[in-house]
């Protein structure tokens, strides 16, 4: 097992490696981080352009593998570089890791939760109404796009605040940096309900799917009818017996989900301007910033791999049949 | 014949009768609609900026003039063919290398495998965000090659563990011994049937393709203007869809019907083809 593991371990490795690198090659040589300081007015002397993106490692006169080179001695020593005016990419990751965290968290776990116990519900109560009404709003909801349910939801708290003459639900950033203590915390919450609501609703309807089909699969079972056989009250041996079994596909996905939460969800930080990773990978793109691109794309593929295993575990953990062979 | 008895189950299911009536009429809308109105996508009519749905211009007009109804429709029609193209290249890319995979076994697996790894370390969103605002000017299927690109690597996953047990079936071997080449043992014998799990995948990417696609223009990294997608228009609509909802609501309600007729048609399709699951 070990030897497996640290096997799994070295190719993941690799695996990072190149794709942090495939990342950083291809801005670096698509990218134009000049542009941004050519373009100003008064106009700078080209010498002093050169000198400040040599400064930052972004001077396309250099040649892109000599780039690549200063690229990869920073990284492995744990240093990102500088984004293209000069910040540190790494402080800059370090904060918006946190704010992708505090914006998908609640979101995460909230659509998990919802998401099994109503395809749960509704595979107990197979062809009745409750079975009926998520199954249609599941199909509805995963036909609208995370970037139009978002605009939706901020159009429709736009209209509700007009039309109440005050503020009830903010609908963009993440805090009102002037209030403190008690107020700030609530004002946080405020700020979260609308992009909660537009993550939850997705995975709510994915993960209701899922869990309903296993569910429908398990509930046919012998060790679920043995179970009632012997005593156990419906409900006991639903919950105990047959959601333990039909919980692991959607535990692996939502131990995936976990894992790929620090990378952040574009969309829904783009349309409520959370400047969490999501939003500095779009930003990063716009801005020519070659050092920042690259380092999202490593951390991405860290977290996807980790990720990854992090969900093998748990299967593992919840399957005995995995762990015996 | 097999396939008489799935159409047959396909149009008994009640969900996959309304997701295909939806769909034709929505294809119908796309290709017929335009000949209908009076206005082209290109023409600016410099006397209405911006007004509402009227009799004149049924969807209202844009803040340069165009005609909503024809730009729309105009829209709807790239993003159906990006669609179909995106999906039927995933997909049979998936196929192709899920079946040798599976088949050759050996360094021919290993080797495919890992790059399937890879593609799906690399963050997509990301590769098509750099590179597609790079192919303003070129044709827009280099778009649909970026998208199919990154949308293959989860089925050929699938593909090749089935190929894996199919291998082993009796008629394979018989064809193995009767000295037939073993690709083509594989187009012959392996990639059809698998066929089930192929068509399913194919509508599922179908809409997949449909929301990725508006989802990258949403950001400016699709298809890039003067040509238009619903991706485009929502992008456009959503800016000022307070003041102006015509703008985005038809647009929006397009592609979220044409989602859905196509995931209502997946679904019944998966029931017909393979009616022991219910995955």
């Amino acid at each position: 097992m070990g030897k497996y593991l640290l096997r799994r371990l070295a190719i993941n490795v690799v695996l990072v490696a190149i794709a942090a690198s495939l990342a950083y090659l291809l801005a670096a040589t698509t990218m134009n981080p000049r542009a941004a300081y050519e373009g100003r007015q008064p106009p700078v002397a080209e010498h002093v352009i050169d000198a400040t993106l040599d400064a930052y490692n972004l001077n396309d006169k250099t040649p892109v593998l000599e780039r690549y080179a200063t690229w990869v001695s920073g990284v492995v020593t744990g240093d990102f570089g500088k984004t293209w005016n000069g910040g540190s990419v790494n402080d800059e990751m370090g904060r918006r890791i946190w704010v992708s965290l505090r914006l998908l968290l609640i979101g995460t776990v909230l659509g998990f939760v919802i998401g099994v116990a109503l395809g749960a519900l509704s595979a107990i109560r197979q062809y009745r109404f409750t079975d009926r009404f998520v199954g249609v709003s599941s199909f509805a909801i995963m036909a609208i796009p995370v970037f139009l349910m978002a605009t939706l939801l901020a159009i429709a708290t736009y209209n509700v605040n007009r039309g109440l003459g005050f503020t009830l639900i903010e609908y963009t950033g993440e805090y009102n940096p002037r209030l403190s203590g008690w107020d700030q915390l609530l004002n946080r919450v405020n700020h979260l309900i609308l992009p909660t609501i537009s993550l939850t609703l997705g995975s709510v309807a994915f993960y209701s799917r899922i869990q309903r089909n296993m569910m429908l699969d398990v509930l046919g079972q012998d060790f679920v009818r043995t179970a009632m056989a012997k005593g156990l009250r419906r409900r006991t041996a639903l919950t105990k017996h047959a959601l333990r079994t039909a919980l692991i596909p959607s535990a692996t996905y939502f131990a995936f989900a976990f894992g790929t939460m620090f990378t952040g969800a574009i969309f829904t930080e783009k349309i409520f301007a959370w400047h969490g990773m999501g939003a500095w990978l779009v930003d990063s793109i716009h801005q020519n910033d070659v050092n920042s691109v690259a380092a999202v794309t490593f951390f991405t593929a860290i977290c996807v791999l980790t990720a990854a295993f992090l969900s093998d575990v748990l299967v593992a953990a919840l399957d005995p049949r995995v762990r015996v062979s | 014949m097999r396939s008489k008895v799935v159409i047959g189950r396909l149009f008994r299911n009640r969900q996959a009768r309304y997701g295909s009536i939806a769909l034709i009429l929505l294809v119908a809308l796309a290709y017929i609609g335009p000949f209908l109105g009076s206005y082209d996508w290109t023409d600016k009519d410099f006397l209405a900026f911006l007004s509402p749905p009227s009799a004149d211009h049924w969807w209202g007009t844009t803040t340069i003039g165009q005609d909503m109804y024809a730009v729309t429709l105009r829209g709807m029609q790239k993003s159906i063919i990006i669609g179909l193209l995106v999906a039927l290249i995933s997909t049979g890319l998936a196929a192709v290398v899920g079946a040798f995979a599976g088949y050759f076994g050996g360094w021919v697996d290993k080797f495919l495998m890992w790059g399937v790894d890879l593609l799906l370390v690399l963050p997509s969103f990301l590769i098509i965000a750099i590179i597609s605002p790079r192919l303003r000017g070129a044709t827009w299927l280099w778009f649909v090659v970026l998208l199919a690109a990154f949308a293959w690597m989860i089925t050929s996953r699938v593909v090749r563990s089935m190929t894996l047990s199919l291998r082993e079936r009796e008629y394979v071997l018989a064809a193995v011994y009767m000295g037939i080449p073993r690709w083509k043992i594989i187009f012959r014998h392996i990639v059809p049937n698998l066929s089930s799990l192929l068509i399913i995948d194919a509508t599922l990417n179908v809409s997949a393709a449909v929301i990725g696609e508006a989802a990258l223009s949403f950001f400016g990294f699709g298809i890039q203007p003067p040509d238009v997608s619903l991706g485009t228009l929502i992008a456009e609509g959503s800016r000022n869809a307070t003041g102006y909802p015509w703008l985005f609501a038809f647009p929006a309600g397009l592609l979220v019907l044409l989602v859905l007729s196509i995931n209502l048609i997946g679904d019944g399709l998966r029931d017909a083809l393979d009616p022991g699951s219910n995955s």
